[in-house]
């Protein structure tokens, strides 16, 4: 029985070994894919985005949550601290992709307090991917998940980007990537402007401007709603920390720099 | 079973002791460990905070399942629904049950701290080998000289205090119980601090708790 002294300081697989029924991932045996979408009420929208910056890395997510053609909610939250180094950004169906946020905020505590020490940035971004890759059968099924992972990488000191494919394959993105179902129309904003280096209020200018525009194309992603006062939610990962940005700091970056920014490409008159 | 005290007493008794202490911005804890890599006290959730003293490996094996423990019942329910005084029953239990099955008791003691969302609502435990578990109120000691110590911070402590009168008080009562000036770099502390968003446990380095303390 000494093996058991030997087991991985991992609560996924904690879970995996004495609460299977725990985990996010339900089995939904002889459902089709087409059983499950109409269950579900259609396919969902979304748009998330990531972009690096000077001081480490940005993540941008949307708050719109679709049922069919049925708006199910306005304030959805896709983007989560998941440490003090890293967060996450989720794409897919829901209910799944917000207990995977859990499991892997669960996760990384867990092993920082059974290790005293967190786990390296590559170690989260594939222990994400083994989550990921344990959906598939669900994916198959039609409830993928598809996140994006970003995090502070202490020994490279530099913010660094994920992105995943459903059967959990694991690339990392040197600049930006978004994903979802308005990600290339973000990510074509992004190619745009995009610059190495950025700051942070440029990075974040640029973040919103990619999400409006995926808005403009996409019914579903919602972009900035003043007359419901409803923002977009953006963390900032930096070597200090993970910082959810509020409410007046998004306004204020919308309200300065992106929208005359649109305007002006649209040929509008600036501040009419 | 008195053979099987005796010895879990003897074992305990020669661990260094540890102290765990209220002040106005939460909870301290402060150990004498010689090691500055096998820990005596760890976090354990949100609000919750544990101390070991006694054989290193086997309060290890308990800080390990109760880590597994409260992640998941916060996993399973909600964070707010771990709490310290259902985690010091289960280890109560646990360590209970292996004192009265097993030939070999263990040679341990624990505390285990909750910092409340009022100063008034901190709650400490101390759990003994045989799985006794009592209810401290200001303060709570484990491990050698424990009795001791407990005597000392009776007469000393007299309500929450500011952090650096907090760790001087610590200090005075290690000094006067083992009879020994405590040594900076054998000291662990650290702090479940109230007002810390989030996760309230952090680790004080030695040159943070140094400026609060004389001890050179």
């Amino acid at each position: 029985m000494w093996e058991k002294h030997l087991e991985l300081p991992s609560f996924h697989e904690l879970l995996r070994k004495s609460h299977p029924e725990l985990l996010p991932w339900a089995s939904l045996e002889g459902a089709s894919r087409e059983e499950v979408e109409a269950a579900l009420g259609g396919p969902h929208g979304t748009t998330v985005l990531a972009l690096k910056h000077a001081t480490g890395a940005l993540l941008v997510g949307d708050r719109l949550a679709t049922e069919g053609w049925h708006v199910a909610d306005r304030r959805v939250q896709k983007v989560y601290k998941t440490d003090e180094h890293s967060a996450i950004a989720i794409s897919g169906a829901a209910g799944v992709c917000l207990e995977m946020v859990r499991l892997l905020q669960t996760e990384l505590a867990h092993y920082e307090k059974l290790e005293g020490a967190e786990l390296s940035t590559e170690g989260k971004a594939n222990k994400l991917a083994q989550m990921v890759r344990a959906n598939l059968p669900a994916a198959l099924q039609g409830l993928a998940v598809i996140p994006i992972l970003v995090g502070y990488d202490l020994k490279m000191d530099e913010g660094r980007i994920f992105k995943y494919d459903v059967t959990g394959g694991r690339y990392e993105e040197a600049e930006f990537h978004a994903a979802g179902s308005g990600g290339q129309d973000a990510r074509n904003s992004l190619k745009k402007f995009y610059r190495a280096g950025m700051g942070e209020d440029e990075a974040l200018a640029l973040g919103l401007e990619a999400l409006q525009d995926a808005a403009d194309e996409n019914v579903g992603t919602s972009g900035i709603d003043l007359e419901r006062s409803i923002f977009p939610t953006a963390v900032m990962t930096t070597r200090d920390g993970v910082f959810e940005l509020s409410d007046e700091r998004l306004r204020e970056a919308y309200t300065q720099v992106a929208e005359p920014r649109r305007r002006a490409r649209r040929g509008e008159e600036q501040g009419g | 079973m008195q053979d099987k005290a005796e010895y879990a007493r003897k074992g305990v008794g020669k661990a260094r002791p540890s102290i765990a202490i209220e002040y106005v911005g939460g909870i301290l804890l402060v150990a004498e460990n010689p090691s500055p890599a096998l820990h005596k006290i760890c976090e354990i959730y949100d609000r919750i905070a544990f101390v070991g003293a006694g054989k290193y490996g086997e309060f290890e094996n308990l800080r390990r399942a109760g880590i597994r423990y409260a992640d998941l019942k916060g996993y399973t329910y909600d964070r707010e629904d771990v709490t310290a005084r259902s985690l010091a029953n289960a280890y109560s239990q646990a360590i209970g049950e292996i004192f009265s099955q097993q030939v070999k008791p263990l040679e341990v003691e624990i505390a285990v701290a909750q910092v409340g969302e009022t100063p008034d609502t901190n709650e400490l435990y101390r759990i003994s080998f045989d799985g006794s578990i009592a209810d401290e109120k200001g303060f709570c000691v484990i491990g050698g000289q424990a009795e001791e110590l407990m005597r000392v911070l009776k007469q000393l402590y007299k309500g929450q205090q500011e952090l650096g009168a907090t760790l001087e008080l610590a200090a005075d009562a290690l000094e006067r119980g083992t009879g020994q000036k405590p040594q900076p770099d054998f000291l662990e502390v650290a702090l479940l601090e109230r007002e810390r968003p989030g996760r309230k446990f952090r680790f004080m380095g030695t040159e943070e708790f140094g400026g609060h303390l004389k001890l050179d």
